[in-house]
């Protein structure tokens, strides 16, 4: 098997045009469906009542089916994967007495190959002359040492990546004496890079903050509320457990006083919650100047309290909740926000508390009226608000492994826009907590396929907004109809 | 018209008209009339097709078929602005004025006076201080529309017609929110229009009001005209059975409960500004009437009552016990409810279903450690459902679509299911066609048969003598007087009392 220089892009161009009529045939098919729904207005239905609530779920798919059409290519095996596929090639295409030479980098990942492949060819009966790890400098040095023992070569089992070494690929020709050696790679296979399990995971693991703080939000925004200050929050969660946990032992901090810092954060983020929820109950100060006045002093707090500085000093264990994956390999983050989304979702759908939020957004006098404390429930959503942000810092801080004052900027912004692209009414009374989660993955997806397509980043900003404009105008469709049509009063 | 006809020739003629919304034909060849210089009452109830009628007279809906003529020639009429180049000008219910700004820039918004593209104000003035002049109202031009009176606000919108040079000026309920002396004002101006040639189409539910300004009334049902005829060869039940489609042996359907102990009594009630030493008592099976002016103080005393607003002083007992109110919540945990006058903006969270309307201020009983049981819920409200007659496609259905006679019986179902002992209607009535105004009827014969006490605000003085077993009328905030020979009583009696 020889190494050939394959074009790894070919024919992408072709495919995106045929992505982009994939893309027109399918959002014509989707208009006609809606316009077939709109028809039936009035009889209600399940159908229509799943697309008014999930629509955006098509979206999210349509964007994921995209990504993938778009990111098709060869991929090179990496890890035990690929010393499976090589040895087994080697087994059926080589002979028995060949002398061969491992080359990978270092790394887990290469070690995982390097280890499985001399395993693997033992175990075949090949003869391993040696296994290398490093770089192209170790890879010469191994092959020159080879060529001085006289020993001869026959074939170089290595990784791609390192197979394109100049050292490696012309080891036969700069080296006389390993004239006629073969370079062998495990095959590569086609399949989208938007659908590995890396990049899925990485997608979910990037929005799982947003996604935290936007179950806050959703709450919020339900009740007819925003709550500006949660990017804010997310720097001061972040910074106050930093700096306890710098205080409380620093690098060698104990587990149980890292989760006493994460949950002081957060409680500590409850507690402004609290304040906000607080001054716009009894002043009836409007929520977006309440909490706009706490996004500054939240911000402010956190700045002071790190003295302006990022704090590092944190145990390595702390990037467990962040960074670590224990369950089947799903990051634990990712877990932790799948059951919040769970038990917001009970909450909202089946509690007496989440019917009285979508009563208070709908209209707070009758629901006054109907001897509901509405100052109680409006001091909940903004407390969970401030939680949820507190959990979302500690996350952040988790994954960085350091707390600064500087983190969540513009958060509060994004996670409005995925609350708004799940179907939650600016206007309050009316949102769905899963939509929301919806909501946060369309702008992960995007952002991610984006990254993946290369798209440069100030582009990447233009595109994010356009799309969480479309992305509600299209909901809004669904439940008036053509704006321009709009402008007359609707039937009676 | 080839020949020329004998008598006056029709200003509008709309026939033919057929319009259908899905799953509905609201207009099945509908036809309308009206000639210079006359009144047409447009009546019928909800859903019988006025609003629809009007609106493809408008331009707002498309029609399927049928022709308008105006002054005998086709009008092509398909949007709002083709109605107003047509000189047709609707008076809705919710004005259409910007209340942040002035009754003059109200009146010339879209029209204004420019030189070099600077506004003109003091021309627009001169012209709005002489619409009103025309209309005999006393309106300052520079008083922004939200610090005007409801009255006030409608001369605005009269005079905006005017301005556009409306030859049809369409009024929708336009007393439904006036007082009896702004009603009289009202009816001076539309008899003012008339002498100038305008013709008007009066929509009103109030029949009293049809025999005094009308010269012909439309009656609609079902989305057909079931006939046109001069209000003089008319009596009031014909009217009725026009529109209901038959008889109606009595509008007030009054049977008396007997009548038991006191039960709410409530001493020296006082709100500074609104309610001064308001003291009264309530007893089992009785219904009594709340009546006066717009304005007397008649919701303010309800709201107080119910710890809606807070009382300055005052005490409030059940049963002899005294109550601390200090919330809504607090009164209905007592036994008490209000059934408030406004019910899109009070009484209902319009974007949640039927069935979380219902259950609402009773939801602690429908739950289970926090969790709501939806099955018992929905149980409790079909049984309702059943009982009250409210006619709706499904529980899950929301609140917004339903009728305004359905919507109120859903909050009746509401206050029902929470065992309110004692129940104040504020306006139970208003904005219902006439069937359901009987069905309404009926419900609070109902209550007091089983025991409850009914207390019953109203503006509608037929309404009040018929369906009361006691009178109080309010008067700038205090009871003015109280009537208890109700049966012997008279409109005038009660209006004496209301005007002090």
């Amino acid at each position: 098997m020889q190494a050939a220089a394959t074009p790894r892009h070919g024919g992408l161009r072709s495919r995106r045009d045929v992505a982009a009529d994939v893309i027109h045939v399918m959002c014509r098919a989707k208009e006609q469906r809606e316009n077939r729904l709109m028809g039936m207005a009035g009889s209600g239905g399940a159908t229509r009542r799943f697309a008014t609530n999930y629509g955006m779920l098509g979206v999210l798919a349509l964007l994921c089916l995209i990504f993938s059409w778009v990111t098709v290519q060869e991929q090179d095996r990496t890890g035990s994967d690929a010393a499976a596929y090589l040895a087994r090639g080697l087994a059926h295409g080589a002979p028995k007495s060949s002398k061969i030479l491992i080359v990978a980098k270092t790394g887990q990942e290469d070690a995982r190959f390097a280890d499985a492949l001399e395993a693997a060819l033992k175990q075949d009966g090949f003869r391993v002359a040696g296994k290398v790890q490093g770089g192209p400098r170790e890879a010469k040095k191994a092959l020159q040492e080879i060529a001085d023992a006289g020993g001869g070569l026959d074939i170089i089992a290595t990784t791609r990546e390192c197979a394109d070494w100049q050292v490696v690929a012309a080891a036969g020709q700069t080296i006389p004496a390993l004239a006629g050696v073969k370079v062998s790679v495990a095959p590569a296979y086609t399949w989208p890079t938007f659908l590995k399990t890396e990049n899925l995971l990485n997608v979910a693991n990037q929005i799982v903050v947003i996604a935290v703080i936007a179950i806050g939000m959703t709450m919020v925004i339900i009740t007819g509320g925003i709550d500006l200050s949660v990017g804010s929050l997310v720097a001061l969660s972040a910074v106050v457990a930093a700096w306890l946990i710098a205080r409380w032992g620093g690098e060698g901090a104990t587990p149980a006083a890292m989760v006493l810092a994460s949950l002081s954060a957060i409680v500590a983020c409850g507690m402004v919650g609290l304040f906000s929820g607080a001054v716009i109950t009894l002043f009836r100060i409007p929520p977006f100047i309440a909490t706009l006045a706490m996004m500054l002093v939240a911000s402010g707090l956190a700045f002071s309290l790190a003295q302006g500085q990022s704090i590092y000093q944190i145990p390595d264990s702390f990037t467990w909740l962040g960074r670590g994956a224990d369950l089947l390999g799903i990051p634990n983050a990712v877990i932790l926000m799948i059951a919040l989304y769970a038990a917001a979702w009970v909450l909202m759908s089946r509690t007496v508390l989440g019917r009285y939020i979508y009563a208070v957004g709908g209209n707070p006098e009758a629901t006054r009226l109907s001897g509901i404390r509405v100052r109680g429930v409006l001091l909940f959503v903004y407390v969970v608000s401030g939680l949820a942000a507190g959990l979302g810092g500690v996350v952040t801080a988790s994954q960085l492994k350091s707390g600064a004052p500087t983190y969540g900027q513009m958060y509060e912004l994004y996670v409005i826009a995925a609350v708004v692209v799940g179907g939650t009414s600016l206007a309050g009374g009316e949102g769905k907590v899963l939509g929301t989660l919806i909501g946060a993955l369309i702008i992960a997806v995007i952002w991610n396929g984006m990254n993946l397509t290369h798209v440069e980043s100030y582009t990447q900003k233009i595109i994010l907004g356009m799309v969480i404009l479309a992305a509600v105008l299209l909901d809004s469709l669904k439940t008036r109809s053509w704006p321009w049509r709009s402008l007359k009063p609707p039937a009676a | 018209m080839p020949t020329a006809p004998a008598v006056a020739k029709p200003l509008l003629v709309m026939e033919g008209i057929d319009k259908s919304f899905p799953g509905i034909r609201a207009l099945r060849q509908a036809r309308l009339d009206l000639y210079a210089g006359e009144v047409l009452a447009l009546l019928g109830e909800n859903g019988a097709g006025k609003s629809t009628l009007i609106k493809v007279l408008t331009g707002a809906h498309a029609r399927d078929a049928g022709t308008i003529l105006i002054d005998g020639r086709p009008a092509a009429i398909a949007s709002p602005l083709d109605a107003r180049r047509a000189g047709i000008a609707v008076i809705y219910q919710e004005f259409n004025l910007v209340p942040t700004l002035t009754a003059r820039e109200n009146i010339f918004l879209g029209r204004e006076e420019t030189a070099a593209g600077f506004l003109r104000r003091r021309r627009e003035h001169a012209q709005a201080l002489a619409l009103f002049e025309r209309l005999g109202v006393r309106v300052d031009p520079e008083a922004l529309c939200r610090n005007l009176t409801i009255a006030q606000q409608q001369a605005v919108e009269i005079a905006k017609a005017l301005g556009l040079g409306a030859r049809i000026i369409v009024m929708d309920e336009p007393s439904a929110t006036l007082t009896s002396q702004e009603v009289d004002r009202l009816f001076a101006i539309i008899r003012d229009l008339k002498g100038a040639g305008i013709a008007v189409i009066y929509i009103s539910h109030r029949l009293d009001e049809i025999f005094e300004i009308a010269d012909r009334a439309a009656v609609m049902r079902d989305g057909e005209t079931i006939g046109t005829r001069a209000v003089k060869d008319l009596t009031r039940d014909d009217l009725i059975e026009m529109m209901v489609g038959r008889p109606i042996e009595k509008e007030f359907p009054k049977v008396a409960a007997p009548l038991g102990e006191p039960r709410l009594v409530v001493d020296g009630l006082s709100r500074a500004g609104v309610v001064r030493n308001v003291s009264f008592s309530v007893r089992r099976g009785e219904v009594l009437g709340l009546t006066g002016l717009v304005g007397a103080g008649r919701t303010e005393v309800a709201r107080l009552i119910f710890g809606a607003d807070r009382r300055d002083a005052g005490t409030i007992r059940l049963d002899g016990r005294t109550l601390d109110i200090r919330s809504p919540r607090d009164a209905i945990r007592a036994g008490l409810c209000l059934l408030t006058e406004d019910r899109k903006a009070q009484g209902l969270v319009l974007g949640l279903p039927v069935r979380e309307n219902f259950s609402l201020p009773s939801l602690g009983r429908f739950s289970k450690a926090g969790f709501v049981r939806r099955r018992r819920e929905r149980e409790a409200f079909a049984a309702h459902a059943r009982g009250l007659q409210i006619k709706v496609a499904s529980d899950e259905a929301p609140t917004r679509n339903l009728s305004g006679g359905n919507q109120q019986k859903v909050v009746l179902a509401k206050w029902l299911e929470s065992n309110s002992e004692v129940i104040i209607f504020d306006e139970p009535t208003r904005g219902i066609d006439v069937g359901t105004k009987y069905e309404i009827y009926l419900l609070i014969n109902d209550l007091a048969a089983r025991g409850k006490s009914v207390i019953m605000i109203s503006s509608e003085l037929p309404e009040v003598l018929g369906m009361s077993d006691r009178i109080l009328v309010m008067h700038e905030g205090r009871l003015s007087g109280e009537i208890t020979d109700v049966r012997g009583a008279t409109q005038e009696q009660v209006l004496a009392l209301a005007v002090g």
